[in-house]
């Protein structure tokens, strides 16, 4: 299957499609999470009949993955309302929700809509760590009774356990966690500036002690993140594309604007005042993101890392430069490959402990 | 050979990707993509067109095969679709509630 997957995602980059739609709905939250890059207040959400004409052009434009997220999805009043109309138009429908506002009639509404994965933010086993991260009390509870009414109703939910440093060492709890309530769980160390640029949370970033321990886990990622990069640079590397962000994915925010990736906030359209297939087509910066191959990343191109490393454009773009490197996923670099990349070797502590 | 009338099931996403029907089931996550046949008989799956109307018309209309072959070939690609679960079929025409309207998302905010 994964075969057939990656046949239906050359097609659509061949043809320049949009398979993959990252959809906020609101940035209003009932949690306020310590890491949280968004904005919590409503500066003017598209309304129910807004939302439905960009569905249209979505499914126009050959749109299938579709995930709505926030903020709080539930939040949204017509929340089931576009999540049936999104059905009705064919789109594989994934939520990502905290799952505090789902009871045992809104799981049943959600297994009946034919959503086919609902992603719920965990952040420890032990409630004190986890509502400490969402600054609400019985927020863990609320989550996991909601990860119990979909499950029931054979709903497929996966957990995203973000790592920060607040909850560094709670990971295998979560894992145990996710284990018994029969559920899948995939563990993240990301933590992204605010999209208004404000990089204060980037502190709460795993300490590399921390993160080298996440990538030398080996019950997570067997053995390998542990090879070091061959630090050969080939020709099909160098033809590559950095990532799919303005290529078959893109993210659309409450208010209508469109941007390569949810983590990439480079502005490139707005839905109120754009058609969508102008925007994917005819924007200066989709059109910028797209051209970019690695071959034109002046640090990263001659890197030896470059074949292996997992840099994020949008990361880099909000250092500054799309095409520049990336520190953070430069650091995760070094950490899992314990050889320094280009861009640390001559500017960061960091490179002072690698061995490349 | 009796005919019968085909319908697409509504436990399942699906788009047209560079000319090929991609179905993802919303229940079990299997991944079905249709080759240009496949897509003109699910293209053409309403629920109201029998399926000989679909052999006739639209697979020997547009494709050069004998409607002996089309109909085998097309009943055997329908009778696994509906092992899958991604197409569903009855003698009688199939009512499909799968077109959507404004109405059905006329909630406020």
């Amino acid at each position: 299957m994964a075969d057939l997957m990656q046949h239906v995602w050359d097609r659509a980059l061949d043809t320049h499609v949009p398979l993959s739609v990252h959809f906020d709905l609101t940035y209003r939250c009932n949690e306020r999470c310590i890491h949280c890059y968004l904005d919590h207040d409503d500066h003017g959400e598209m309304t129910t009949t807004e939302v439905t004409g960009v569905l249209d052009q979505l499914a126009a434009a050959g749109t299938l993955f579709l995930t709505f997220s926030g903020g709080e999805i539930l939040l949204r009043k017509d929340l089931f309302d576009l999540v049936g109309y999104a059905r009705a138009l064919r789109f594989d429908v994934k939520l990502k929700t905290n799952g505090i506002l789902i009871g045992k009639r809104e799981a049943a509404r959600i297994r009946e809509l034919g959503v086919r994965q609902l992603q719920i933010s965990i952040y420890s086993h032990r409630p004190e760590v986890h509502d400490a991260i969402t600054k609400v009390p019985r927020s863990l509870a609320r989550s996991l009774a909601a990860i119990r009414f979909l499950s029931a109703q054979g709903v497929r939910v996966m957990i995203a356990n973000v790592l920060m440093r607040q909850n560094a060492s709670d990971y295998p709890g979560v894992r145990a966690l996710a284990n018994e309530l029969g559920v899948d769980c995939t563990i993240d160390p990301t933590i992204t500036p605010k999209m208004d640029g404000d990089r204060s949370i980037v502190a709460l970033r795993l300490p590399a002690p921390q993160l080298l321990r996440v990538f030398t886990d080996r019950s997570l990622v067997g053995d390998d993140f542990m090879t070091p990069p061959s630090m050969e640079i080939d020709r099909e590397t160098l033809d590559g594309r950095p990532c799919s962000a303005g290529h078959t994915f893109c993210y659309i925010s409450p208010y209508g604007d469109v941007y390569p990736c949810v983590q990439f906030p480079l502005p490139s359209g707005n839905l109120r005042r754009q058609r969508f297939e102008q925007v994917w087509f005819e924007s200066p910066q989709l059109s910028d993101v797209r051209s970019i191959r690695v071959r034109d990343l002046p640090t990263c191109s001659s890197c030896g890392h470059v074949s292996t490393c997992t840099r994020c454009p949008g990361l880099a773009y909000m250092e500054g430069n799309m095409r520049g490197p990336s520190s953070a996923d430069c650091e995760k670099s070094l950490l899992r490959a314990g050889a320094a990349p280009a861009s640390l070797l001559s500017t960061s502590d960091l490179s002072q402990g690698g061995r490349g | 050979m009796n005919d019968m009338f085909v319908a697409r099931s509504e436990r399942v996403a699906a788009r047209k990707v560079a000319g090929e029907m991609v179905i993802l089931s919303a229940d079990d996550s299997s991944l079905y993509v249709l080759n240009g046949v496949g897509t003109a008989v699910w293209d053409a799956a309403d629920g109201r067109t029998p399926l000989s109307a679909i052999v006739d018309d639209i697979i020997c209309g547009e494709y050069d095969i004998d409607r002996e072959s089309a109909w085998h070939d097309v009943q055997e690609f329908v009778d696994a679709l509906v092992s899958y679960g991604v197409l569903r079929t009855s003698a009688e025409a199939i009512r499909m509630d799968s077109t959507p309207s404004k109405s059905q998302a006329s909630g406020g905010v």
